[in-house]
């Protein structure tokens, strides 16, 4: 397992930053904020990332894909962070492809994946119920009926789900003891879908199922078991999230070691102030703690040597790092700008909410800990 | 195949023969073997391993062939690094005196020192302690004040170093001396070695929270020193140290790999301390101690990515500057965690009472206060990253 981009993933990383930084900067995030969207991401923009291939990045040559390996997504997802770039690079690709991908059959794949992967289509995800991520505490009902199911219950914080052209539904059903995956479209009766607007002012919906009929086909791979894919979806998601986490506090560092040494105070640079000094050091430990674990976290996802239990791991020692260090950087860059940094004018505060968002989706620091220790321990 | 391929291949067979299996597992810190006059063993296959190594010029594998050494170009030497990495392979021996003060002879020493004093270190013969710290002067080096009076052919040395680690085991010094009280701190400072047997040093071991130690006191009384074992220029000390504890800071990351003394793994101790079910303020300590296991799972793969950087040919000043504050910091975290995890196990102070483990930790405990302070404190660590790393200002 390495913890570099090879040179591939390194031009891929370059061609990235200067897109998004021409196309995405932080002032067309917050233009899409004044604007008050509910898409929450500039269409236009993920059709040309599409072009670039981005979508394309995870997947197999035979499905579409540029058999990348996830490892490629870091780069794109850093430099999302360093420009809060929004997208549906994450929900769509990284969520529900791969769980197309794992799960679902040639039919399905057909005619959802190849469309997600040309962006013609997009999919959300619709897992979590309650205030904090958690896959084991799924309740909605999916009852058999006909030849059939019908789906009722209510999902939160589904990301970029308004709209999305379908969803992944995770479900209960009757007695089976595991979560199984229904493939939901947009348009199903009985589906109702809200915007959930939230401090980041990007895209996350509500939904609300009542009694939604779908057919056999809609159900990925068997009833019951979803969660092995769930898990691997989700990891992949995860340390995408932690890879946009590091791109956003490097990012948040760099503005702030320029603060502290350009702004006067008592005569001298803050940055002189030895307080400061070692708080700046110390978030520059953090950084580079955090780089590694995301690194691997970012290789372990297309390491087929690891075992499930090791790739897991990683990838919530990943996300619980970056979620981690992200939150001290930024509330730190805050406090280090003084007065101006509680200022809406001041582009700190668009990363301390997208920060939080971030560090809560798909397991907050806390989950993290909790699931390394529960998978370290077990062989302790 | 390329001569490199070739010398790996050379180099992993004769490793692999020559290592005895013994030797390829995690060093316990009384089995480290330290270079010296009366060198003493653990066993016979630390000697043979020692013996081979040595033999073979392998103690100082890129210094030249004529001080014994075994020449080897840099990128051979890094082949044989990763070789003796790849097996696990213990260091054969331990020596202040090739890690630090031998590349700064070959860099500033006369002709006639190298010839003298580098070829018993590649051979294992002598060991060195460092001599620079003094009561008054820690952190603030540069202000020390022992000193060495021009005699005519010879120095006389008066004063105090503090915290020499090893000093009552040690044949010979390197020390920093002030030989020119009315220079500016920095410009009066040289860089001499010293017999240990040398009439008017005495030296007195220090017992520290932790029981007793390597660390002494040394005094010197009227020491003469022959003016041949100054090293570099008169007055011109201060370069050289900087130069030195360059090297240290490089000699503490390699020993790090290698020796783990205080090497407790967290969670099987946690399961073992604190089995299910636990309570609720026991399970706040529980994840107390997975916060800190995966900050030190951080770390490693920290050291492992610097490792990757550095291979790459990439910039990586900047990991380094983080490395001895991160590690010794979060070792002192662990241990405080496991001192909560153990409770009263982890407070017995007399043998008996308390499993060998238990004792090492709470001895490991009461070390890891002395770690965040040798060989550079947290806080001036912390300076050289802001100041260096980051280029945050200077006080004017
Ligand atoms: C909500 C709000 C309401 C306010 N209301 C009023 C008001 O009604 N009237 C009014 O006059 N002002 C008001 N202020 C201004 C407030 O008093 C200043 O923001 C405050 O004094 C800090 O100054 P600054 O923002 O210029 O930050 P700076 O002084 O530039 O500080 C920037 C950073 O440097 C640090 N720093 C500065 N000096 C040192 C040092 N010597 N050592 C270590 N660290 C240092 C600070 O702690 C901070 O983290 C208000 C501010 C806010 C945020
Ligand atoms: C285990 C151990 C082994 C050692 N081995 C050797 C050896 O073999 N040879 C040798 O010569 N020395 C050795 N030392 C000495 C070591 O280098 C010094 O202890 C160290 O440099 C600190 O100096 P001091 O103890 O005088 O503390 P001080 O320098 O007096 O520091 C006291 C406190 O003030 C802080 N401080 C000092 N300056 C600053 C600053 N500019 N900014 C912020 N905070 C500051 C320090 O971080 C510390 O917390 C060893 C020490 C230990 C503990």
């Amino acid at each position: 397992m390495h913890l570099l981009y090879n040179d591939d993933q390194r031009l891929l990383a370059d061609s990235a930053r200067e897109f998004l930084a021409a196309r995405s900067p932080v002032s067309r995030q917050r233009a899409l904020r004044d604007e008050a969207q509910a898409g929450g991401f500039d269409p236009q923009l993920w059709q040309d990332a599409v072009a670039l291939g981005w979508s394309a990045i995870p997947f197999p040559e035979n499905l579409g894909g540029l058999d990348f390996g996830c490892m490629g997504l870091g780069p794109i997802f850093e430099s999302i962070g360093c420009n809060l770039s929004a997208s549906p690079l994450l929900s769509s690709v990284v969520l529900s492809g791969s769980l197309l991908h794992l799960q679902g059959n040639a039919q399905q794949q057909d005619r959802w994946l190849s469309a997600t992967i040309s962006g013609e289509r997009r999919l959300a995800l619709a897992l979590d119920e309650q205030p904090r991520h958690n896959p084991s505490k799924v309740a909605l009902q999916a009852v058999a009926n006909g030849d059939g199911y019908s789906l009722t219950g209510d999902k939160y914080f589904v990301i970029d789900g308004v709209g999305a052209d379908g969803y992944l539904v995770a479900a209960r059903t009757g007695a089976a003891a595991g979560i199984s995956l229904f493939l939901v479209p947009a348009d199903a009766p009985g589906l109702t879908v809200k915007a959930l607007p939230l401090i980041d002012s990007r895209n996350h919906a509500r939904l609300q199922l009542q009694q939604v009929q779908v057919g056999p086909d809609a159900l990925l791979g068997d009833i019951g078991c979803a969660m092995p894919a769930l898990n691997i979806a989700l990891d992949r998601g995860r340390v995408c999230l932690a890879a946009e986490m590091l791109g956003m506090s490097e990012k948040l560092f760099e503005l702030t070691l320029d603060y502290l040494k350009t702004r006067v105070q008592f005569d001298v640079a803050i940055g002189t102030f030895q307080s400061l000094q070692h708080r700046a050091a110390q978030l520059y430990v953090e950084l580079a703690l955090a780089r590694s674990a995301v690194m691997a976290g970012l290789a372990a996802l297309d390491d087929s040597a690891l075992s499930e239990g090791e790739r897991q791991r990683l990838a919530s020692l990943a996300k619980w790092k970056a979620g981690q260090m992200a939150l001290k950087v930024v509330n730190e860059a805050v406090q280090m700008h003084g007065g101006i940094g509680v200022t809406d004018e001041l582009d700190v505060g668009l990363f301390l909410k997208r920060i939080r968002v971030a560090q809560a989706s798909l397991g907050d620091a806390d989950f993290h800990c909790e699931r390394y220790a529960a998978l370290e321990l077990a062989h302790a | 195949m390329n001569p490199i391929d070739q010398f790996r291949e050379q180099t992993r067979s004769w490793l692999e023969a020559n290592c005895p299996p013994s030797q390829r597992k995690a060093i316990p810190e009384g089995e480290l073997v330290w270079g010296a006059s009366d060198v003493e063993f653990p066993n016979a296959d630390a000697q043979l391993w020692f013996e081979r190594m040595r033999d073979k010029g392998w103690f100082c594998p890129d210094w030249p062939v004529e001080y014994g050494g075994a020449g080897l170009r840099a990128e051979y030497n890094a082949v044989l690094e990763s070789e003796l990495r790849r097996l696990k392979c213990r260091p054969p021996q331990i020596n202040l005196g090739i890690w630090m003060l031998g590349p700064v002879l070959l860099e500033f020493g006369s002709e006639e020192q190298k010839k003298n004093l580098l070829t018993p270190m590649t051979r294992g013969e002598v060991r060195w302690c460092q001599g620079f710290s003094e009561p008054n002067a820690g952190s603030d080096l540069a202000s020390l004040k022992t000193s060495a009076r021009d005699a005519g052919d010879h120095f006389v040395v008066d004063g105090s170093k503090i915290w020499t680690s090893y000093g009552d085991k040690s044949d010979w010094m390197y020390a920093l001396v002030r030989t020119d009280a009315k220079a500016s701190k920095h410009a009066g400072i040289s860089l001499i070695v010293l017999d240990m047997k040398s009439p008017g040093v005495s030296v007195a071991p220090i017992d520290l929270i932790s029981g007793k130690s390597a660390f002494c006191q040394v005094f010197f009384d009227g020491v003469k020193v022959p003016k041949s074992q100054l090293i570099g220029p008169l007055h011109g000390g201060w370069n050289l140290a900087k130069r030195l504890l360059q090297h240290e800071r490089k000699a503490m990351s390699k020993f790090g790999e290698f020796s783990l003394p205080t090497h407790f793994h967290l969670l099987p101790l946690v399961k073992q301390y604190l089995p299910e079910p636990v309570g609720q303020s026991e399970s706040a300590l529980v994840a107390r101690a997975v916060a800190s296991a995966m900050n030190e799972h951080s770390y490693n793969l920290t050291v492992q990515r610097m490792g990757e950087e550095a291979r790459a040919g990439q910039d990586v000043n900047g990991l380094m500057s983080i490395m001895k504050l991160v590690h010794t910091e979060q070792e002192r975290d662990k241990f405080e965690v496991l001192m909560d995890v153990m409770g009263y196990h982890a407070l017995g102070w007399d043998k008996g009472a308390f499993t060998p483990q238990e004792q090492a930790i709470t001895r490991g405990w009461l070390n890891s206060f002395a770690l965040t302070i040798s060989g550079g404190a947290s806080e001036i660590q912390l300076n050289v990253i802001a100041k260096r790393v980051l280029g945050l200002p200077d006080v004017k």
